[in-house]
């Protein structure tokens, strides 16, 4: 302490203090009571709760939805944000600011509302449901609230990167004769990769856990459009305990690896930045 | 000779971007898929939210709101933020000025930890907490023994919601009070103030944009959880339905119009907090742009 830098504010002790005390009572208690429980599991159960064909077939579909609506944000996200950041157009701020919806509307409401548009008399199933697309209590609809949840991951990511890319290397691609789609390939797409992907990263950690939205629109049938969270809601209401906690568990490790992913990604993208 | 060329890049100020610009008609065509996309995933849902609201008619809108169900589950969303907002608001207060005041071991870790119930499916989050408190948990037979509910209670949805609002506000204080330092709360102090009339007059006013953003951030979440609520709410009519699983209680009894109305309440909190939101952050770059623009004197 004494070798330290003299710092004269009061109240360390205080704050520091009320600050873990409150992340110990509210987070970190909770979150090793979880731990604790499936530590008392043997292997073996565990693994057969965690492998079951039913939790198999969920996992499936948790983690292939939540990657094709990843790559769909990835798409349209990129768009979005060239368009936004690149065009003049009427409506632009309106749509800048309205890009953050999904963050601020409750995940229920996204589901009903979402089901309800693509259900067979909805205001979009009414057209797309006789081409054979149906959108509610179906896989797709599960992509369908997964796109919509993660959004706002790409487009936000990527906004203050094109900002400040720095249009003369663009105009000396152009002026060695390269054309547009050529300069947009090699010379602006590369430096955009980094944001892309730490976007795809986060909207596909956000849909793997995502429950809200998805009970609404997929129906929850099992071995067909039942999402991992749900099962490990059905497991409770069943009063399974230690079922719930298996899934848990596999929940958790996966989100784990994958912040541990987006950690370096973003690492990796700031170091791309300078 | 600086002011000569100066002059001449003020003559040709916007110059020739033909080189960087795509075509008309690329240009065109990419907006109107990216309106498209946004008219499908923003907006339809959103209109589509108070159509079907009002689709009986304003009567039935206002009757269904006035359900006595309704009205507790819309009471108790409104509590529970009242507990959960104000809780988290004073750990994001505490937390950023420990970390953002002063150094310690630890610090990234503790930072770390704080984000940690983020990156935690809801559910999972609603899981911890049974496991906890449950009848099967931890706690549970003592609890069970004294007659104490958590679980299937209020208390237990307060904890979950606590839990999964938990990072917001310190994680929106935590850079704003980093950028402001700390001479000024030095020379507050050095001038005779104490702890409190520091905090209160210097630290505060400073945050207060980047504080009031955490909060609606945190309130909107708050209001709006359904995962883990769900699962330690007990779903029981009048007593522990929030607005969320009061919409979608009503959705699975096929009273999607009642649904749908105490929907349109949950999207126009959802609106308020985008403008609020939207409000502050063109605050922010306005004072950004006021301390970037050089000082005319000199």
């Amino acid at each position: 302490m004494a070798q330290k830098k003299f710092n004269a504010l009061p109240g360390f002790g205080l704050t520091l203090g009320f600050t873990l005390f409150y992340l110990t009572a509210l987070v970190l208690i909770p979150f090793a009571a979880l731990i604790i429980r499936s530590c008392e599991l043997s292997w073996a159960d565990f693994w057969r709760l965690a492998t079951s064909e039913r939790a198999l077939a969920s996992y499936r579909l948790t983690f292939g939805a939540s990657l094709a609506a990843a790559i769909a944000n990835a798409i349209f996200g990129t768009l979005l944000a060239w368009v936004l950041v690149r065009y003049e157009f009427p409506g632009r701020r309106l749509i800048d600011a309205m890009v953050d919806f999904p963050f601020a509307l409750p995940t229920a409401v996204a589901g009903l509302t979402l089901a309800d548009l693509f259900a067979a008399n909805g205001w979009l199933g009414k057209y797309l449901v006789p081409l054979g697309i149906k959108g509610a209590y179906t896989p797709l609809g599960v992509v369908i609230a997964l796109t919509f949840v993660g959004m706002p991951f790409v487009v936000r990511t990527l906004q203050p990167v094109l900002q400040n890319l720095e249009r003369e290397v663009e105009e000396a691609a152009a002026t060695l004769g390269a054309g547009r789609l050529r300069t947009f390939a090699t010379v602006i797409a590369p430096s955009l990769m980094p944001a892309v992907i730490t976007g795809f990263a986060l909207a596909f950690a956000r849909a793997i856990g995502e429950y809200g939205s998805i009970v609404f629109i997929s129906g929850n049938q099992p071995f067909k459009t039942e999402i991992a969270p749900y099962l490990i809601f059905i497991r409770l209401e069943e009063w399974d305990y230690t079922g719930a906690i298996s899934l848990a568990v596999v929940l958790l490790v996966f989100s784990f690896v994958l912040l541990g992913v987006i950690n370096l990604l973003e690492q990796w993208a700031s170091k791309f930045q300078q | 000779m600086a002011s000569a060329t100066k002059f001449r890049w003020r003559a040709d100020r916007r110059p020739s971007q033909r080189g960087t610009e795509e075509p008309r008609a690329v240009k065109w065509a990419l907006i109107v898929v990216a309106l498209a996309f946004c008219a499908v995933f923003l907006l339809l849902p959103l209109i589509n939210v108070f159509a079907q609201a009002l689709s009986k008619g304003w009567t039935y809108y206002w009757d269904s709101l006035a359900d006595p169900d309704s009205w507790a589950a819309i009471r108790l969303t409104l509590l529970v933020a009242g507990i959960s907002v104000p809780l988290n608001v004073l750990f994001g207060l505490a937390a950023a000025w420990a970390i953002a005041k002063f150094d310690f071991r630890g610090k990234s870790m503790l930072i770390t930890l704080i984000d940690l119930p983020f990156s935690v499916s809801p559910v999972v989050a609603g899981l911890m907490f049974v496991v906890l408190f449950g009848l099967q948990g931890f706690f549970g037979g003592w609890l069970d023994a004294h007659d104490i509910k958590i679980i299937f209670a209020v208390p237990g949805i307060v904890l979950a919601t606590v839990f999964v609002t938990f990072p917001f506000v310190a994680r929106e204080l935590i850079p704003v009070m980093q950028a402001t330092g700390t001479e000024q709360e030095q020379a507050a102090l050095t001038l005779g103030a104490n702890g409190w009339q520091t905090f209160w007059y210097v630290t505060l006013p400073s945050v207060k944009w980047g504080l009031l953003y955490g909060i609606i951030l945190c309130n909107a979440r708050a209001m709006g959880e359904f995962g883990a609520v769900s699962v330690v709410s007990g779903h029981i009519a009048g007593q522990t339905d929030t607005m969320p699983l009061r919409v979608e209680k009503l959705y699975n009894e096929y009273n999607a119009a009642a649904a749908f109305a105490l929907a349109s309440l949950l999207a126009l909190l959802a609106i308020l907090t985008l403008a609020i939101k939207t409000f502050l952050e063109w605050q922010q770059t306005r004072a950004y742009d006021r301390a970037q623009r050089p000082d005319p004197d000199k």
